[in-house]
């Protein structure tokens, strides 16, 4: 079974207009570069100098990848994945 | 254009004046493509700062979740501004990721949590291009 994703409005222009795919790996970092190989300029949206982007919100299973160990959380198949863009500003 | 009801531009500025200094933020979400805000969903600004917004990374989850099970999307962003302008600033520029909304700025700068004059404006945030629209309020 593989890993589900479910991208975002504004990420969807780049993945076909898919709302969601299929990837696989056993980290978040695989999986992305898995994602990547079918969806390239993917991952430049997700990932800047080796770390989650600021403005990007990454779900494992309703839990915030933060709190999971970033790019090194771990994947089992099976597993749900959701990228949100943050909704924030400032003046 | 954004149409927006009386009742909803009354209810995004009584959630600005109640949060003022912090800055207050949230959605009115609506039918997938029919670009008519309609359900009114104050969100809790997890930064409670006067010169920051940001969305809880859960509640923003849920957000998205409830919204998908409806079938609706966030048809108008809001969030005050308590000490400048309405208008983007540099930040909320950056952030913008719905190119479809309509981003609502208060700003409570003029008479803070008390009644009075207030602006409202609305604008599309698109590739990094704020461009300012008229705003017609329903009856």
């Amino acid at each position: 079974m593989a890993i589900q994703v479910s991208l975002p409005t504004i990420l969807r222009p780049l993945a076909k207009d898919l709302r969601r795919v299929d990837t696989e790996g056993e980290t978040l970092a695989q999986a992305i570069d898995f994602l990547e190989a079918s969806f390239p300029g993917l991952k430049d949206r997700l990932v800047e100098d080796g770390a989650l982007r600021r403005y990007v919100n990454i779900y494992i299973n309703d839990e915030d990848v933060r709190f999971l160990g970033g790019l090194d959380s771990e994947l089992s198949d099976g597993d749900r994945i959701d990228v949100l863009p943050a909704v924030a500003g400032g003046q | 254009m954004l149409r927006i009801s009386q009742e909803l531009v009354d209810a995004i500025v009584r959630h600005a004046r109640q949060d003022h200094p912090d800055e207050a933020c949230g959605v009115i979400a609506g039918p997938s493509g029919s670009d008519s805000p309609q359900r009114f969903i104050p969100m809790l600004n997890a930064a409670r700062s006067p010169n920051f917004y940001e969305f809880d990374s859960m509640d923003l989850l849920k957000l998205y979740r409830d919204m998908d099970d409806r079938d609706e999307e966030p048809v108008v962003i809001y969030h005050s501004h308590t000490h400048t302008e309405a208008y983007p600033s540099r930040t909320d520029i950056a952030y913008a990721s719905e190119p479809n909304a309509h981003y609502v700025l208060v700003s409570t700068r003029e008479t803070g949590a008390e009644d009075g004059p207030f602006e409202f404006r609305s604008f599309t945030i698109v590739d990094g291009v704020v461009t300012e629209e008229d705003v017609e309020i329903l009856a």
